[in-house]
C-alpha cells in the first residue's frame, strides 16, 4: 500500500509543499484560512519538548500544530528549508 | 484575558449589544483583526479610559466599547474580538461577524500587522467582501522598520480599493490619519469595489451572478448581496443561517429559486468550496507579495533563536520553571510591606470610624456591626489581597504582551492533550495562581466548549493569592523547624512548590476524569499561533493592569467581603445559651470535621470563608480567642502556640494545607464559574469536585496518621 507522506513526518529544518487537505468540515475550514492550501511550502520549525506539538512556518506565521491534525496534511516530497523560496502558484483552473 | 470591575457583579448577560453613545450624531466604528496585531493598543490609545467592556449578546466573549472625541464629531468604538476568518468556527468569530452583518457600524477599522501581512489580508479581503466601508490600518510598523520589512501603502491602498494608513499604535503614530479616514467614510460611505477585490474562479463567479437578483430581491440591501450570495454558495455556516433568519426572517437557503441553483452544483459543492477558499489566499497572496519587500520575513533569525531555547527539551522546562518561581517570589515578596501598611492604614482608618460613630452616639451594637464586622473585614480582605494582584497581573500581562505566554502553551499541550484537554489550559492554571476568578474568565481563550469547561472546573486546584499566604505560614509554623535563617526558607519553599505540585497533579487528575466521564469527547483540533516576540509597553500596561485589579479588587471587598464581615460579627456576637452562635456552629460541625483531621473551628473558618479565602486563619484565630471580631497574630510563634493550645498538632496542620488547597471556590469564583458556564448545574460540580477530593484526601492522611499512631 502507498504510504503518503503527511506533514507530520517533516523534522526541523525540512520543507514540503501542501499536496492534499485530507480534513473535512471545520478543521479544512480552519487549515484554509492559515493559509494551507494545495501548494503552500510550510517549514517545520522543530517540536516542542515532549515531542509534540510541532511548530510549522507557514505563509510567514507560526503556527503549532498537534500530530494528529498534521498528520491529515499529505505533502509533497521535502526538502531542505531555504532552497526554494515561496512559490508562487497559479490560480486553480476552471472546472 | 482580563478580569475587571464588571465580571464581580452579577449583572451582564444581555441578550443585546446595547451601544453606548452618547448623543445621536456619534459614529459607530468597528474595530476588526486577527489575535496578536495591537488592536488593543489601537482601541486604548483612541479611548483611554473611556471604555466600557461587558459580553457579546449571549456569549462570553468580551465585548468593548470606547468613546472617542476627534474634530467635534464622537466616535464609539466597538473592539471586534481578534479572529482569523469571518468563518464562525467560534463564538468569537460568530459575534464578530455578527456586528459586521447587522450591528450599524457606520464604517470598519482592520487592523494588521506589517510583519505579517500575508495572513493578515485573510481577513481584511473577507471583511472587504463584506463590508466596503473599511479602512485598512497597517500597524506595527516600527517593528517592520526593525525587522527590515516595508509595507507600500499607496500600492496596497490601490490594488484594495480602500483607504489605508500606517501605523505605530504603540508610539501613538497614525492614529490621527485614521480616525481622518474613518470619519471621511462614515460620513461618505464608499460603494463596493468593482471588480471585485477578490474574484473567483469562472463557475463560482457564474453562479454568484445567477444568485444575485435573487438575493437583492429577497433582502432590500440589508446586507451586501455579493458576499450573501457567495456564503450561500458556501454553505457551511449554520450560524449565519439562523442569525439572518432570526434578524430578517428569511431563511434565503430556503428560498426556492435559490434552493435550485444550489441544488444543480450537488457533488461538486466540496471542490466549489476549496477553490473559493483557493482564491481567497493566492490574492491575499499576490497582494502581500506586491506590497512587501523584505529581507527577513515575519519570523525573524532572533525570534527563531530564542524559540529553540524556549522550547527545546532541555532548556523548556526549566525556564518555565523558573519564570514562574520568580513571578511567585516577587509578588509574595513585594506585596509583603504593602500589605502591612494597607491594613495598619486602613485599621487605623476604622478605628477613627469606631470612635466618631460612638462621638455621634451610634449604639454600641451597631458600631460593633459595621466597624468590627463590615468594615474590619473588607479592610482585611482590600490590605491582604490588593498588593499581591497588583503586582501579579501586571508582570502576567507583560509575558502575554512579550509573547511568552503561547511558548508555554506549546510546551504544556502535550500533558494537556492526554488528558483530554487544551494546552491552553496551562495559561488559566498560571492565571488561577493569581486569582481563580481571573483563571476562570481567561478560559475563554479555550476554543473548544468541552475543553472550556474542564478548565474551569479544574481552576481551583492551583491555590489563589489568597490561599498562598495562608499556606506558606502554616508551612512556616508546622513543619519547618524553629531556626530561622536560609535553610528555614529554603525549605519551606521547597514545601510549597510540593503543595503546589500537588495541586497541579489533581489537575492532571481531574482534567482526565471529567474528559472521560462527564465531559467525554474527542479532543478537538488545536491550532496555536506562536507571535512574534515585541517589546511591551511596560508603563502603559503595569498603569493599566494596576487600575483594574485595584477596581476589582474594591468592588470584591464591597459586594462580597462587607456583608460576610456582617454575618460573622453576628455569629460571633450573638450570644444564645452562654455561647455565641459561632461557638454552637463549631460545636455541631466538630464531630463530622474530626474524622478529616479538622475541627469544628476550622471547617467553620473554611465556610465562612467562602467569600474571601483571605479570612479563613483570622476566623479560625477569632475563635479560639472568642472575640468578637476579626483578630489579626503577626507573630507566628503566638499563633502557633494559640493553635496548639487548642488541639492542633502537624497532622491537623497537613489536613488543614490540604483542604485549602482543595475546596470549594471562593463565591466570586462560583458566580464567575456560574457566568461562563451558564448553568447552575456544572456550577454545582465545580463545588463538588474540590472538596470531595479535599476531604477524601483529609480522610485518608487523618486515619492513616490515626492508624499509625502518629501525631
Amino acid at each position: 500500500m502507498f504510504h503518503e507522506a503527511t506533514l507530520s513526518s517533516l523534522r526541523q529544518g525540512q520543507a514540503a509543499k501542501v499536496a492534499v487537505l485530507k480534513a473535512q468540515g471545520s478543521m479544512r475550514r480552519r487549515f484554509q484560512d492559515l493559509g494551507l492550501i494545495e501548494g503552500t511550502a510550510v517549514e517545520c520549525l522543530g517540536a516542542g519538548p515532549l515531542g509534540d506539538p510541532c511548530a510549522y512556518l507557514i505563509r510567514g506565521a507560526v503556527i503549532a500544530l498537534r500530530q494528529c491534525d498534521a498528520s491529515t496534511i499529505v505533502i509533497g516530497p521535502a526538502y531542505a528549508a531555504g532552497v526554494l523560496a515561496s512559490p508562487v502558484s497559479p490560480l486553480p483552473a476552471a472546472e | 484575558m482580563g478580569l475587571s470591575k464588571s465580571s464581580t457583579g452579577l449583572g451582564a448577560s444581555n441578550t443585546q449589544l446595547i451601544l453606548q453613545k452618547r448623543s445621536e450624531q456619534d459614529r459607530v466604528v468597528a474595530l476588526a483583526g486577527n489575535p496578536n496585531v495591537g488592536k488593543s493598543t489601537v482601541f486604548n490609545a483612541l479611548t483611554g479610559l473611556h471604555q466600557h467592556t461587558g459580553n457579546w449578546p449571549g456569549k462570553t466573549v468580551t465585548n468593548a466599547q470606547g468613546y472617542c472625541q476627534f474634530q467635534g464629531t464622537g466616535y464609539l468604538l466597538v473592539d471586534l474580538p481578534g479572529c482569523y476568518s469571518l468563518q464562525a468556527h467560534s463564538a468569537e468569530e460568530e459575534a464578530a461577524r455578527d456586528f459586521l452583518c447587522f450591528g450599524g457600524a457606520d464604517c470598519v477599522v482592520v487592523v494588521c500587522d506589517a510583519t505579517c501581512l500575508e495572513r493578515n489580508l485573510n481577513l481584511v479581503l473577507q471583511v472587504l467582501e463584506l463590508a466596503p466601508n473599511t479602512v485598512v490600518c497597517v500597524n506595527l510598523l516600527d517593528e517592520a522598520r526593525r525587522k527590515g520589512v516595508r509595507v507600500d501603502l499607496e500600492e496596497l491602498s490601490g490594488l484594495l480599493g480602500v483607504p489605508v494608513v500606517g501605523a505605530s499604535a504603540r508610539e501613538g503614530k497614525g492614529l490621527e490619519a485614521l480616525m481622518r479616514e474613518a470619519g471621511r467614510l462614515s460620513a461618505t460611505p464608499l460603494p463596493p469595489r468593482e471588480p471585485p477585490v477578490v474574484v473567483y474562479s469562472p463557475q463560482a463567479e457564474g453562479l454568484i451572478a445567477r444568485l444575485l437578483p435573487r438575493v437583492e430581491s429577497l433582502h432590500g440591501g440589508v446586507a451586501n448581496s455579493r458576499w450573501l450570495a457567495a456564503k450561500l454558495l458556501d454553505g457551511v455556516d449554520p450560524s449565519l443561517e439562523s442569525a439572518m433568519g432570526k434578524r430578517l426572517r428569511l431563511p434565503l437557503s430556503q428560498d426556492p429559486e435559490i434552493r435550485r441553483v444550489l441544488e444543480e452544483v450537488g457533488p461538486e459543492r466540496e471542490a466549489l468550496r476549496d477553490s473559493m477558499a483557493a482564491s481567497m489566499v493566492h490574492r491575499a497572496e499576490e497582494i502581500a507579495r506586491a506590497v512587501t519587500k523584505t529581507e527577513n520575513g515575519g519570523y525573524s533569525p532572533r525570534d527563531r533563536k530564542i524559540d529553540r531555547i524556549l522550547t527545546s527539551p532541555l532548556t523548556g522546562f526549566p525556564i518555565m520553571l523558573l519564570m514562574l518561581l520568580g513571578i511567585f517570589w516577587l509578588t509574595i515578596a513585594g506585596a509583603n510591606y504593602p500589605s502591612q501598611l494597607l491594613s495598619q492604614g486602613l485599621f487605623w482608618l476604622g478605628d477613627q470610624l469606631g470612635e466618631l460613630l460612638a462621638w455621634a452616639g451610634w449604639p454600641g451594637w451597631l458600631r460593633g456591626l459595621l466597624c468590627d464586622g463590615m468594615y474590619k473585614t473588607l479592610a482585611w480582605v482590600v490590605a491582604v489581597m490588593l498588593p499581591p494582584m497588583a503586582i501579579f497581573f501586571p508582570l502576567f500581562t507583560l509575558l502575554e504582551d512579550l509573547g511568552y505566554l503561547p511558548r508555554v502553551a506549546f510546551n504544556m499541550d502535550r500533558c494537556f492533550h492526554c488528558c483530554g484537554a487544551c494546552g491552553k489550559q496551562a495559561l488559566t492554571t498560571c492565571m488561577g495562581f493569581g486569582c481563580n476568578a481571573a483563571g476562570v474568565v481567561g478560559c475563554r481563550i479555550i476554543d473548544s466548549p468541552r475543553e472550556r469547561l474542564i478548565a474551569m472546573l479544574t481552576n481551583n486546584f492551583v491555590p489563589c493569592n489568597g490561599r498562598l499566604p495562608m499556606l506558606i505560614s502554616l508551612i512556616a509554623m508546622f513543619f519547618v523547624g524553629a531556626a530561622g535563617g536560609f535553610g528555614a526558607s529554603v525549605l519551606s519553599a521547597l514545601l510549597l512548590v510540593g503543595v503546589i505540585g500537588l495541586g497541579l497533579l489533581m489537575t492532571f487528575a481531574v482534567s482526565k476524569f471529567l474528559s472521560s466521564t462527564l465531559l467525554k469527547g474527542v479532543p478537538s483540533s488545536f491550532t496555536l499561533e506562536l507571535p512574534p516576540y515585541r517589546r511591551p509597553q511596560i508603563g502603559k500596561v503595569i498603569v493599566r493592569s494596576i487600575f483594574d485589579r485595584t477596581l476589582f479588587v474594591l468592588g470584591r471587598a464591597a459586594s462580597v467581603a462587607a456583608p460576610a464581615g456582617l454575618v460573622i460579627w453576628l455569629l460571633a456576637n450573638l450570644h444564645v445559651g452562654g455561647a455565641s452562635l459561632l461557638a454552637h456552629c463549631a460545636g455541631f460541625l466538630d464531630p463530622f470535621a474530626r474524622m478529616f483531621g479538622m475541627d469544628g473551628v476550622i471547617l467553620l473558618a473554611f465556610i465562612l470563608g467562602l467569600p474571601a479565602n483571605e479570612i479563613v486563619i483570622p476566623l479560625i484565630i477569632m475563635a479560639y480567642l472568642s472575640q468578637g471580631s476579626l483578630v489579626e497574630l503577626s507573630d507566628l510563634s503566638a499563633l502557633r502556640a494559640l493553635l496548639v493550645d487548642n488541639g492542633w498538632t502537624w497532622v491537623t496542620a497537613l489536613c488543614v494545607v490540604v483542604f485549602s488547597l482543595m475546596h470549594w471556590p471562593c463565591s466570586t469564583t462560583c458566580l464567575t464559574i456560574r457566568k461562563e458556564s451558564q448553568s447552575w448545574k456544572w456550577t454545582a460540580v465545580a463545588v463538588a469536585i474540590p472538596t470531595v477530593c479535599g476531604l477524601g484526601l483529609c480522610f485518608l492522611i487523618a486515619n492513616t496518621c490515626r492508624l499509625l499512631g502518629l501525631g
